[in-house]
């Protein structure tokens, strides 16, 4: 009963969006949404809704900060757990829940005033793919880490011994027993803190640059979906707020695919080894 | 674990109900413009201070919302940082303030001065070097505000553009953000609140407010009505307005409340 | 064939490197934390005084403190975890002990738990708005902020306790069942306990998240200042104080890092508490 209800929430939500988007929906916008050019919903001469660039940017941004902060957040978690003295790993275990509780607003601010000056000096505007993936990046670490340590903890204390037993040295523990062990555990773990980045929104807004177009490079600015849900809903006449609902039921319904698609690739790894 | 369940649901029904069951006071609700909210915040604590009976809620969400929401009855008053627009007319605007809209850049850009035309040009990407207007050699970062923001509505019936006319390098949301962002990037130049831009830059924050058409972009030229670029913020409201309601939006134009408008650094109509 | 001499070296060697690998990560970490955490220092730390943590907001949050804030940001969070916990393990309860995963409705659950995990909080606001403030006539207030929270950080419990559920060993199922335990006793005294630390995991997360969400609270649980009586009165929450002054209020930057300052403190207090209660309460069942 408790599961259906947990499951049901997601219902409500999908209900709720599709409702709100229902206007869009009705008046055609769905093939202006892949098929225009730019994003300029408030023109009075040419309105034009493209979302692929933004969906396309919640994709990269989200790939980025994965990319960066799951090596760190494992090899962390590998370092807290078996190299760590205990005195020790209590503390580091304390920062990465405190790293986890830093508002986004914080970060985003921190992104703006400290990451992005020193990416702009590199290439300017800074305000870029990369600030964004950074920032990113720090604050999905803390889940990544924590879930993973929580994963590595319960690999059995007899398997460990074992490995100790045949000789096998740290590394090989690590790499060969612990980690194939935890796998699971810390798959989730990445999964979850994907799911968080492509829905984060007030840190990004703060540094991505929020321009709606295919970038060039991780110097280019870019603007995710949520970005935009963030900048425009406040402000959007009723047909605009319709689209900003169709956009947003978009990017859950293709992170639900993604996340559902990684989830079943890893658990048919599994089977197989 | 799961017994407690509906025992933790019911505690919270129950609290729900304790709070409404307190005596019945008058309402007044806001919603709107996050421009508007805090100074109306800072009023309506003054207000409910010398009007015991009288609760006032303020609640954000964008003018978009305090029009909705006005229109629709949720609240007594919307809030926005805009004029009215042509459909909106079903609605009444009580103008409190006005707000400046001024042009920054870096205080290390030696710029001083930009006429209606120039700032056409970097806006629609025609002049995109500082170079070209007796600056360094450097690309210009031209910051905008975001689609439907009231600055950018003024900005763009300052100049004439249609919001598919700009090119920009970046695009920000609040005026914080665009401050923040030429304080990160020496060439980029924006369009902010007059007031939050001076005092920022009275605090020590490394940007300068520069002239529009030779105008200092200073609170007493737009009181006086000299500075080309401002907007007005309001509340709005739907029908009858109720006696309270009344009293509150005349509280808020007093003379003796200016303080409270002028500490939030907009201009009071008051005076 | 390599001597055993070399491959000693080699094993120790690797066995180095990924030591030194790991801590470069773990203090990069603490690095990019200290870097943020001293910056909100320079600049909150001289605005941080008793006035301020008790005090009435004054002047937009530049003046006065955060008294109620507070108030309201615990209720706030202790309704989101009241109504979030129960669901949340026993939705991974369910999963992991009642159903064969790969059936259809585990997949159907867990698909709609993972959907849920990847909607964004500014989703969360907007649905939590229109559902639990208008169509449950909740209004703006504190309780609509916890429950659209608890919506939030239902799926990390779920994942996290299913993950500590599952990690147990496979052994201990049957070896209760041997000992004639019911599956309830089972559930109750042997795998909750044993999963205790995973599912703790879970709930500091979600404590931490909690407390720093600005984008689903500013449209629930509002905007207000005052000392909230009730769960039914509009609450600003710490972080959406932090979010208005740092984007709305000029020269609010030093209140709004003191503010974020008492926040870190906050969830430093938490989690040290909730790891204390775990360790007693595992010391107990071990004894």
């Amino acid at each position: 009963m408790l599961a259906l209800l947990s499951g049901s929430v997601v219902l409500l939500i999908v209900w709720f969006l599709v409702a709100g988007a229902l206007p869009a929906l009705r008046d055609g916008y769905l093939p202006r949404l892949l098929f225009d050019e730019h994003w300029q919903p408030g023109s009075a001469r040419d309105p034009q809704f493209a979302l692929m660039p933004m969906l396309a940017a919640s994709v990269l941004v989200t790939a980025l900060a994965a990319l960066l902060a799951a090596p760190l957040g494992i090899a962390g978690a590998v370092f807290h757990r078996f190299y760590l003295p205990k005195r020790l790993a209590v503390w580091n275990q304390r920062m990465l829940e405190l790293l986890a509780g830093v508002p986004s607003i914080v970060f985003g601010f921190w992104g703006l005033t400290v990451l992005v000056p020193l990416i702009n000096r590199l290439h300017p505007p800074g305000q870029s793919l990369l600030a964004a993936g950074i920032v990113l990046a720090l604050m999905i670490l803390p889940t990544i880490a924590l879930t993973s340590q929580s994963a590595l903890r319960s690999v059995p204390e007899s398997q460990l011994l074992a490995a100790a037993g045949l000789g096998m040295g740290r590394f090989a523990t690590v790499f060969h027993i612990a980690l194939p062990s935890a796998r699971s555990g810390i798959g989730s773990g990445v999964l979850l803190a994907i799911a968080r980045a492509v829905g984060e929104t007030m840190a990004v807004v703060m540094v991505c640059g929020n321009i709606a177009k295919f970038p060039g490079s991780v110097f280019d600015p870019v603007r995710p979906v949520t970005a935009t849900i963030a900048l425009e809903m406040g402000y959007a006449s009723s047909s605009h707020k319709a689209l900003l609902y169709l956009a947003g039921l978009i990017l859950v319904l293709v992170t639900g695919a993604l996340t559902g698609w990684l989830a079943f690739g890893k658990r048919n790894a599994g089977e197989v080894s | 674990m799961m017994k407690s369940a509906p025992l933790l649901i019911g505690l919270s029904v129950l609290s729900l109900f304790s709070g409404c069951s307190r005596e019945k006071r008058e309402i007044i609700i806001l919603t709107g413009s996050s421009t508007v909210a805090p100074v109306v915040t800072d009023a309506a604590k003054r207000f409910e201070a010398t009007h015991p009976g009288v609760r006032i809620e303020v609640q954000t969400g964008g003018s978009s919302r305090g029009i909705a929401d006005a229109l629709s009855g949720l609240a007594t008053f919307g809030m926005i940082s805009r004029d009215l627009k042509a459909d909106e007319s079903e609605l009444t605007a009580h103008r409190f303030a006005i707000d400046g809209v001024g042009i920054i850049l870096h205080q290390t850009n030696p710029v001083t001065d930009f006429s209606r035309q120039q700032l056409i040009d970097i806006y629609t990407g025609k002049v995109t070097n500082w170079k070209e207007l007796g600056g360094p050699d450097a690309k210009i970062t031209v910051a905008s505000k975001a689609e439907g923001r009231a600055t950018l509505e003024v900005f763009l019936g300052y100049t004439g553009l249609d919001s598919a006319d700009i090119k920009a390098g970046v695009i920000v949301g609040e005026n914080q953000q665009a401050i923040k962002t030429v304080v990160a990037d020496p060439n980029a130049i924006a369009y902010v609140s007059i007031g939050a831009a001076a005092s920022e830059a009275a605090g020590g924050t490394p940007i300068k407010l520069v002239r529009c058409d030779g105008i200092e972009p200073t609170n007493e030229n737009v009181a006086a009505g000299k500075f080309p670029i401002m907007r007005p913020l309001q509340l709005v409201s739907h029908g009858e307005i109720p006696a309270t309601a009344r009293d509150f939006l005349d509280f808020l134009t007093a003379p003796e409340n200016a303080d409270l408008i002028e500490s939030h650094l907009y201009v009071s109509l008051s005076k | 064939m390599k001597s055993p001499v070399s491959r000693r070296n080699h094993r120790r060697f690797s066995d180095l490197a990924c030591g030194i690998v790991g801590a470069v990560a773990a203090s990069l970490t603490l690095v990019v934390l200290g870097c943020i955490v001293w910056d909100l220092l320079r600049l909150g730390l001289p605005h941080l005084s008793w006035l301020f943590l008790t005090g009435e907001v004054a002047d937009g949050g530049r003046s006065g403190g955060i008294g109620p804030v507070l108030v309201s940001t615990v209720m706030i969070v202790v309704i989101a975890l009241a109504v979030a916990i129960p669901p949340g393990v026993g939705c991974a309860l369910w999963l992991s002990e009642f159903v064969r995963p790969g059936t259809v409705p585990a997949r159907a659950i867990t698909g709609g738990v993972d959907l849920l995990a990847s909607v964004p909080s500014i989703v969360f606001g907007l649905f939590g708005m229109a559902f639990f403030a208008q169509v449950l006539g909740l209004g703006f207030s504190i309780l609509s902020g916890g429950l659209t929270l608890a919506c939030m950080i239902l799926p990390l419990l779920v994942r996290t306790t299913l993950t500590a559920l599952q990690s147990l060993p496979v052994d201990l199922r049957p070896s209760a069942a041997a000992l004639g335990l019911t599956q309830t006793t089972t559930i109750r005294k042997i795998l909750l306990p044993a999963a205790l630390p995973g599912i703790l995991v879970g709930v500091t997360i979600g404590v931490a998240r909690s407390l720093s969400e600005t984008a689903a609270l500013i449209f629930t649980s509002g905007y207000a200042t005052r000392w909230p009586d009730s769960p039914g009165d509009s609450g600003r929450a710490l972080s959406v104080h932090i979010y208005d002054l740092a984007m709305n209020i000029p020269n609010g930057a030093a209140a709004a890092s003191a503010s974020a300052l008492v926040l870190l403190l906050m969830i430093l207090v938490i989690n040290s508490f909730a790891s204390f209660l775990a360790e007693r309460w595992l010391r107990r069942y071990h004894s």
